[in-house]
């Protein structure tokens, strides 16, 4: 029922959203999806019932399995999804949501896929650095293995190649930010790009590398394509040294005036890409981990209730007194942490539940607003 | 059961709150995988028996099919409603993060709209339990099921009500936030209400389409038993949420408590009013599964928003800590705690001067004690 539809691409082709292929509806997906249907399964959905059969199996969400995991190097895995039919494809750069439940609660973080937007099979890539202290990450590295299904959302991002190629590209990472860069250059490998690819890598050291081997492979085969690894600690030596300055750039992509420069890593590269080159043809996208230091002191910052477009200084009281002082009406009951009406979604921010006096930082959760107070800026979808 | 009203000082309730608090944040603590692989289990098993119900069904032409699936189907929907779906709709799976587990994303199986539960039942019922004029489950408007009612000759009916609302006890619970018996005296605004109406009609026409409509309609010539199954199993459900729901607040021994009262009530008093507000019910595993765990209500009333399969582990310490401060702890088997709602129901359709002038009956329950004699919240 569940048949992967295989992205079609005539190579040389100048698209890589892949995401622009006819989507196959078969029979039974028609049948599934059907208005008849949906009455029947009424209130709980088709989709409630068709997860039980098979967790992958869903009509609305994006989900994957899990077909190979691999440690690429000592801290990093490397998962291969097959994502449902739901999934609409990416374009090579992009980030995707994934969600894993741990010890019942599920935790989402951003990855951006490493594979080709070409690849035959359909099946997605993605490494990740398991962190000491990333929760998500430290799972998947230690108990992700194949047969596992995990929650996906729609690729999303702007950090892509233009639908035109340029003819000179340089393609920048530190350390985990090789994933989209990587997808970049298989890519355009796909796709038989004539024009020149420079691929600069940082990490830490040598054994720290995913894909090492493949890329010095390519660097050796694909004509045009240029590899250099610098190391910024160890004993490894790679072809350019330290941090990265306008010279490394030169010395891999010797027009560096006309080439588009993307640059994925931590915000100190990217600015020094930036620096070094002119910032209309750098292009970025930086993974900067939430700042998990609350302040438990006097208020600051600010709070934000997005969807009315609402901020207002943090004065301290609850977010609900805090929204009804903005001039906001939301929902509400107990005003005591009984009854769960204000529940609503916290975007970003720390807040102290007052009941429980637990504090949480976590993006993208439901909070209760009437006994939560915010610890410094906090946006909430209200 | 005792009928005199435990006296705390302040000082005692506070440390009396403190301790729930605290068996709250132990249970908080622990939540985990045990919870969630409990709910899904929970849901898998009904939607098993809901599937299968249907199947049967429409293999109606045998008869024990029909039976079986009418079983199946009741069982199914009972499930759906208690176990599942009033306590995901407490928000007692809200920590998961998972949507399909969203206390306010939920949707049950019942021709009750869930945001106009959550209203009634999550805010309306659970902040003021018991409360004489503000929490509208005391007879939901319809019955008389306290002596602060005054009576009229309307109430003469009490217990042919009680059996409909039994038999109907979805429709009372979808219309419940209607406040359909404030419309017609004029206290409430049938302008402000339209868009309750408009909700309802929404979510009822659904469930009437699909139980009544699409599934006989698919099963061709067996169309008559089909439907007439589906309607037995909303009837079964229908029957066993109320006498579930009528022993959580309104045995024998079950306080009552006023506005005036309750007015500035500390966590200490809340907690109390709580406890001496709902009774428990005693059975086994099996019995509290299908109760929706609602057979501790008293712990429900404390927690509504802990996963209520903990209920059972928590009510040992919840009863140690009443019987410590010398607090009773309402509870019995449903036998004896329905059968004193009957009573109750009965002996308030009669005139409060005919009731006193009757002959006591054999086993006279024993008077609910009234607020006033309730030290602690004066």
């Amino acid at each position: 029922m569940y048949t992967e539809t295989q992205a079609t691409h005539p190579a040389g082709r100048q698209s890589d959203r892949s995401r622009t292929r006819p989507r196959r509806r078969n029979l039974g997906h028609r049948i599934l999806g059907s208005g008849l249907v949906e009455a029947l399964a009424a209130p709980h959905g088709v989709d409630r019932y068709l997860e039980l059969v098979r967790p992958g199996w869903s009509l609305h969400d994006v989900r994957a399995e899990l077909t190979a995991v691999h440690h690429p190097a000592p801290d990093s895995v490397t998962l291969t999804l097959r994502p449902n039919h739901v999934w609409r494809g990416f374009a090579a750069g992009q980030f995707v949501r994934l969600t894993i439940e741990i010890d019942g609660v599920q935790r989402s973080r951003c990855y951006s896929p490493a594979s080709s937007v070409h690849r035959a099979d359909g099946l997605i890539e993605l490494t990740a650095r398991a962190h000491p202290e990333g929760l998500v990450s430290r799972f998947l590295h230690h108990r992700a293995v194949p047969g596992m299904v995990v929650g996906l959302e729609q690729a999303a991002g702007d950090f892509v190649l233009p639908p035109e190629r340029p003819e000179r590209i340089a393609l920048v990472s530190g350390g985990s930010g090789i994933t989209p860069v990587m997808s970049m250059l298989r890519t355009l490998l796909d796709e038989e790009y004539r024009g020149e690819v420079a691929f600069l890598h940082y990490a830490r050291t040598a054994d720290r590398v995913p894909y090492a081997r493949e890329l010095a492979r390519v660097s050796a085969e694909a004509p045009g394509v240029t590899v250099a690894f610098a190391y910024t600690r160890g004993e490894h030596r790679g072809e350019l040294e330290g941090y990265f300055c306008a010279e490394h750039l030169r010395a891999v992509a010797p027009d560096a005036a006309a080439t588009h420069t993307y640059v994925c890593g931590p915000p100190g590269l990217i600015d020094a890409v930036r620096a070094a080159g002119d910032p209309a043809l750098v292009h970025s996208e930086s993974f900067v981990p939430p700042a998990l230091t609350l302040d438990t002191g006097d208020a600051v910052g600010a709070v934000s209730f997005a969807r009315s477009g609402v901020d207002a200084p943090n004065t301290g009281a609850t977010l609900l007194e805090q929204a009804e002082m903005a001039g906001l009406k939301p929902a509400h009951g107990c005003r005591m942490g009984i009854c769960h009406t204000c529940t609503c979604r916290k975007l970003a921010g720390g807040v102290r539940n007052i009941r429980t006096g637990e504090l949480s930082s976590t993006e993208d959760e439901d909070i209760q607003i009437c006994v939560s107070v915010p610890t410094g800026s906090v946006a909430l979808d209200l | 059961m005792t009928d005199t009203v435990p006296t705390l000082t302040p000082e005692q309730l506070d440390i009396f709150g403190q301790e729930l608090d605290a068996i709250r944040q132990r249970a908080l603590d622990d939540l985990g995988e045990r919870d969630i692989d409990y709910i899904h289990r929970m849901i898998r098993i009904q939607r098993g028996l809901e599937v299968t119900g249907r199947g049967l069904l429409f293999a109606s032409f045998i008869p024990p099919a029909w039976l079986a699936g009418v079983a199946a189907l009741s069982l199914s929907k009972i499930l759906d409603n208690m176990e599942i779906g009033h306590n995901v709709m407490h928000g007692q799976y809200d920590w998961t993060g998972d949507p399909a587990l969203s206390g306010h994303g939920f949707e049950w199986d019942t021709t009750c709209p869930s945001d106009q539960w959550r209203h009634s039942h999550n805010y309306m019922h659970h902040t003021h339990t018991n409360i004489v004029g503000k929490d509208r489950d005391l007879g939901y408007g319809i019955l008389r099921i306290s002596e602060e009612q005054s009576w009229n000759p309307y109430y003469l009916g009490n217990p042919a009500y009680a059996i409909l609302l039994a038999l109907f006890f979805e429709w009372g619970v979808a219309f419940h936030d209607l406040e359909v018996e404030r419309l017609g005296s004029g206290d409430v605004d049938w302008a402000e209400k339209r868009d309750l109406a408009a909700g309802i009609w929404r979510k009822a026409s659904r469930q009437v389409l699909k139980d009544y409509v699409l599934f006989p309609v698919l099963a061709g010539p067996q169309a008559p038993l089909v439907l007439a199954g589906n309607a037995t199993a909303n009837i079964v459900r229908n029957v066993w949420t109320f006498t579930i729901i009528f022993c959580g607040h309104f045995p024998s021994g079950v306080f009552e408590f006023s506005e005036q009262e309750t007015e500035e009530e500390t966590r200490g008093e809340w907690y109390f009013r709580q406890l001496l507000g709902s009774a428990n019910l005693t059975g086994s595993k099996l019995f509290h599964i299908m109760a929706g765990n609602l057979s501790h209500q008293i712990e429900h009333h404390l927690f509504p928003d802990i996963p209520a399969h903990r209920y059972g582990e928590i009510a040992a310490e919840v009863s140690e800590l009443c019987a410590r401060f010398g607090i009773p702890y309402n509870t019995g088997p449903l036998g004896k705690q329905f059968g004193s709602v009957v009573k109750k129901i009965c002996r308030l359709a009669l005139p409060d001067k005919l009731r006193r002038s009757a002959p006591a009956p054999a086993a006279a329950p024993a008077p609910t004690p009234r607020p006033e004699a309730v030290p602690v919240a004066a």
